[in-house]
């Protein structure tokens, strides 16, 4: 035995400072912890309190007004119609691209020829921009010259299609426009998670003869449940977002009757110069998200520390 | 001679779960230790400590006399080599032979040196341009230790690197790694699950169960005097038959089984007095035919099962209402139902007191 | 015995024979073609809107391939066509969003694999914490942030100015706001969540083992991020490149908001071109115009195929 108790004698060991330690690691993650911490705990912060001030042109963090900003907002016509709007556009959206996407989904996964290029196709439009989006529906709606003006031509005179000028069925216009863009990429999320169900139930159910669809409804679904939600999370924070295309294909119009919410916080912020309700409206946008996000975490990662 | 590794009172806990406790190991000079145990028991985080990749909770770590514990990995002179070969893949044999010698500065003209020299050693000089991704599994492994090899170091850490081989390529890469010890006669510290390697590889084998040691000797003394039940059920395949009865004046007794310990050298014979004991015997210490007539216990068992192994054949018996398990010659004629004449030498057997669980 | 080998002789045998024009072969492929078509439809009609004459859009039907071929409309949208008072067509548009994404993929990219990179090999206490705050983040509607950020990038323009000034009295002013920086900055922080989960996925991936063997071989932080990790890694970057390229160049929100007419990207000036209220409209030119926005994306999407959906699922489908 030659050493034994020359605790710290030897060279090359000297205990690095806690802080220290790993040193390049924490340097490297800097710009993750400031868009974490300044960013977006931050500027929410900041947002969340001056919804609470007299914000006009300027914020003013001193003009407390508690919740009038919040009772101005709910009173106002144009937020009430962008509320709606977004409700109608966001439920029809989600049934509509949750169901076409697994339809598509279910077809493709019937190991059929070009699969390739049928995916490419349908996907091809989540690549572009909604401005992009928003102009081309907008020219196939034009009710002269274009999808309305064809089916006339054809014979059927009395058709009416005309939701860009129509204030009762303009959201549905857009809503067209919504589930042709995303449409294609709800499919390919439901597609990998049908793929990645074991094999072998697909080979059981055809051992003991149950018929496609009804393996897909009472077996295939039930085990994707967490594609689904992670579908719909994904598809729930997108349409909240939902601005570029309302802008490119309406601008919020005939009137008002396109409007949403997240159309209204930015004018409200740099178009009228009324920060505060800008602030408010924006604050009301995180709170929906937050109702569908705070259940999903719960669901996916507190039941995780239970089980 | 002088101790390569010592480990001193070395602790190490993730969060509140402890996977070494307060252990202590020396490692001689040139010795070849395998730290063997089942998946879970510590031994390869006992070794990531000795490499530095881990950092230990408590307790210190010398290797050469040199206190090592706080050092990085690259500073502890050791060469490592993986289960899954750790092979850099987009870099050539060459390029992963000299990585570690670019890091440390080593002269260009040293390098080439030495890698000419493991790739001598190893006999992978018609691959060192080719990448990782062409060469067979073997290969690679050889490449791993080579990269160990030109490090130049007194201590080589082995994780279960025949793992992934196939059985075949397993049993000729364990001789040539032993080849390669005799050759260099550096340290190296062995970890696998594999009782076969450790049994023939090993100058010492340190079997360990959650995070301690539960006997450290020779491959023999492992096998023939397990120094606790644990030791002597995990060594051995097929593994021992134990049989739980009394101790009376140096008597084994069980229902209508006697076993006279005549002979048998116990740890410490002034302490041996009645107690419940379990008694253990290797399947092939059980003799059958002719020579279960010279043995100094005798009985009869019905065959239950019979698996032939090819060389040799396992029997399926019950005994004393236990499982029993023994080995026949390949050849012999033996089925289900058979009845068997046995013999046993007791004293070829292990007593261990049946509630500390220790050999006596 | 018998009876078996007599069914041998007359019973099925050999492959199955398969029918091509099964009912249910019919429904699927009629479906799929009618959904195809669907899919198509603006496409082709973006192209053949682009490619006609205003007299013969005006006469004819939206369906209709043009007549007379013209690319008229396509140098038009180019080079002169209007916002406001500017006449000089979508070029300045589409030269401002080079310049805006070619910065902000880099910077995104460089910073979002580092980040997953000591997340995935180099953990430390509350790496985690930040992490999920980060991924929690992207969540939050942008018009939540938007204002503040308006504010962080004018303050630190302005902090930059002083400082530079305390060198040099006379430097200008330095602007973070409303210039192509600022917007490269937004850009790189509404990437991260995304990209970093991305790349710490894919780091994680990456046997644990090699990691070790490189600190062995003493290879430190950087040493095996530059040696080992970036040249194994480069499909992920690939797919990042490609997320963040279609992703920055269809941008509208950020664009309006953080940068000034001037350096409008292409998309804004696409609405602002399609949607002025001056002049007739002339849809073959908005047309052309839209497509050529949307001419980047749609190269990068038919060339990178299976990439890119492997981008878009990499963030929504668990690893």
């Amino acid at each position: 035995m030659t050493v034994t108790d020359s605790g710290d004698s030897g060279a090359g060991a000297k205990r690095p400072s806690r802080l220290f330690k790993n040193l390049a690691g924490k340097i490297a993650a800097i710009p993750m912890m400031f868009t974490a911490v300044v960013v977006f705990i931050g500027c929410t912060l900041w947002t969340i309190y001056h919804s609470f001030t007299k914000s006009r042109l300027l914020p003013a963090p001193e003009k407390w007004v508690g919740l009038d900003n919040y009772e101005r907002l709910w009173s106002e016509n144009r937020w009430l119609i962008s509320i709606e709007n977004l409700a109608i556009y966001g439920i029809c959206s989600l049934i509509l691209s949750l169901t076409i996407g697994f339809v598509l989904a279910a077809l493709l996964d019937r190991k059929i020829r070009f699969e390739n290029t049928i995916r490419t196709i349908i996907l091809y439009p989540f690549a572009l921009s909604f401005v992009v989006t928003g102009l081309v529906w907008q020219w196939i709606l034009n009710p002269a010259l274009g999808l309305q003006n064809v089916v006339r031509n054809w014979g059927w005179d009395s058709f009416t299609f005309d939701p860009i000028n129509n204030a009762e069925i303009v959201i549905y216009g857009i809503l067209i426009a919504g589930i042709w863009q995303g449409s294609g990429f709800v499919m390919v999320l439901l597609l990998a998670g049908m793929r990645g169900i074991d094999e072998d139930v697909w080979k059981a159910s055809r051992v003991e003869g149950i018929p496609a669809w009804k393996t897909y409804l009472f077996i295939v679904i039930p085990m994707m449940r967490p594609v689904f939600v992670t579908a719909l999370v994904i598809i729930s924070a997108g349409i909240i977002k939902v601005y570029d295309l309302v802008v490119a294909q309406t601008s919020g119009g005939p009137g008002i009757a396109s409007e949403v919410p997240a159309k209204y916080v930015i004018e409200k912020m740099f178009l009228s110069q009324n920060l505060g309700l800008g602030f408010a409206a924006s604050t009301m946008m995180l709170l929906s998200v937050l109702v569908v996000l705070i259940p999903w975490a719960y669901l996916e990662f507190g039941g995780k520390k239970n089980g | 001679m002088a101790n390569s590794v010592e480990i001193r009172n070395l602790d190490l806990s993730f969060g509140s779960v402890e996977v070494l406790k307060d252990l202590n190991l020396d490692i001689a000079e040139g010795e070849f230790l395998v730290l063997l145990g089942s998946s879970g028991c510590g031994k390869s985080t006992l070794l990531n400590c000795i490499a530095g990749l881990l950092e230990v909770t408590d307790g210190q770590i010398f290797i050469k006399g040199k206190n090592v514990t706080w050092a990085e990995p690259s500073e502890r002179g050791i060469g490592m080599v993986f289960q899954s070969y750790a092979l850099y893949p987009q870099m050539t044999v060459k390029g992963n032979l000299s990585f570690g010698l670019k890091n440390a500065k080593v002269p260009k003209a040293e390098i080439e040196e030495r890698v000419a020299r493991a790739a001598e050693i190893l006999q992978i000089e018609p691959l060192l341009n080719r990448k990782p991704g062409a060469l067979s599994g073997g290969q690679r492994q050889r490449v791993a230790i080579g990269r160990a090899l030109v490090r130049d170091v007194n201590v080589f850490l082995f994780d279960e690197p025949l793992s992934n081989l196939d059985a075949k390529l397993r049993v000729d890469l364990r001789v040539e790694l032993k080849r390669l010890h005799n050759q260099l006669n550096n340290t190296m510290i062995y970890v696998t699950h594999d009782q076969v390697e450790a049994m023939t590889l090993a100058d010492r084998i340190a079997v360990m169960k959650s995070g301690k040691i539960m006997q450290l000797g020779s491959p023999d003394e492992i096998y023939n005097k397990p120094k606790n039940l644990y030791v002597a059920d995990f060594i051995g395949s097929p593994s021992m038959n134990f049989l739980e009865g009394q101790l009376e004046g140096g008597t084994f007794k069980k229902g209508g089984v006697v076993l006279p310990m005549t002979g048998y050298q116990y740890v410490n014979p002034l302490q041996v007095t009645d107690r419940p004991v379990t008694i253990g015997i290797r399947p092939e210490h059980v003799v059958t035919g002719e020579l279960a007539a010279k043995a100094p216990v005798q009985s009869e068992v019905t065959v239950d099962l019979v698996e032939p192994m090819g060389s040799d054949t396992l029997v399926w018996s019950t005994f004393e209402g236990n499982s029993f398990r023994f080995r026949m010659d390949g050849q012999a004629p033996v089925t289900n139902g058979d009845t068997i004449k046995i013999g046993i030498d007791p004293a070829k057997g292990s007593l261990f007191d049946t509630s500390s669980e220790d050999r006596l | 015995m018998a009876d078996a080998s007599v069914n041998a002789m007359t019973g099925p045998s050999g492959p199955k024979p398969k029918r091509v024009f099964s009912s249910t072969n019919i429904i699927i492929y009629g479906t799929l073609l009618v959904v195809c078509l669907y899919y198509l439809l603006p496409l082709y009609i973006m192209i053949v809107t682009s490619l006609k004459g205003m007299p013969e859009i005006r006469l004819g039907n939206i369906f209709s391939p043009p007549v007379e071929i013209t690319t008229e409309p396509w140098v038009k949208a180019w080079s002169e066509a209007c916002t406001g008072v500017n006449c000089d067509g979508l070029s300045r548009g589409f030269w401002n969003s080079v310049a805006i994404l070619v910065p902000s993929v880099v910077l995104s990219i460089a910073i979002a694999s580092v980040n997953g990179y000591a997340l995935a090999n180099w953990k430390f206490k509350g790496s985690e914490v930040f992490f999920t705050i980060l991924i929690f983040g992207a969540f939050i509607p942008y018009q939540v942030m938007i204002y503040p950020i308006v504010i962080l990038l004018r303050e630190s323009g302005d902090g930059i100015t002083s400082f530079i000034r305390l060198f040099n009295s006379d430097a200008p002013n330095f602007r973070l706001m409303g210039s192509v920086w600022g917007l490269v900055i937004v850009h790189t922080i509404f990437g991260m969540p995304i990209l970093t989960l991305l790349f710490r996925n894919y780091f994680t991936s990456v046997p644990e083992e090699l990691f070790k063997a490189a600190r062995v071989d003493g290879a430190g932080f950087w040493g095996i991020y530059f040696q080992i990790m970036l040249p194994m890694s480069l499909p992920i970057f690939v797919v990042a490149m490609i997320l963040q390229v279609t992703g920055i160049w269809n941008d509208f929100l950020f664009g309006v908001i953080y940068t000034k007419p001037e350096t409008y990207p292409m998309t804004v000036q696409l609405n602002n071109i399609v949607n002025s209220v001056q002049g007739v409209k002339e849809y073959n030119v908005n047309m052309a115009a839209t497509l050529l926005t949307g001419l980047v994306p749609l190269i990068i999407y038919f060339a990178s195929g299976k990439l890119f959906v492997r981008g878009i699922a990499a963030g929504a489908v668990k690893g």
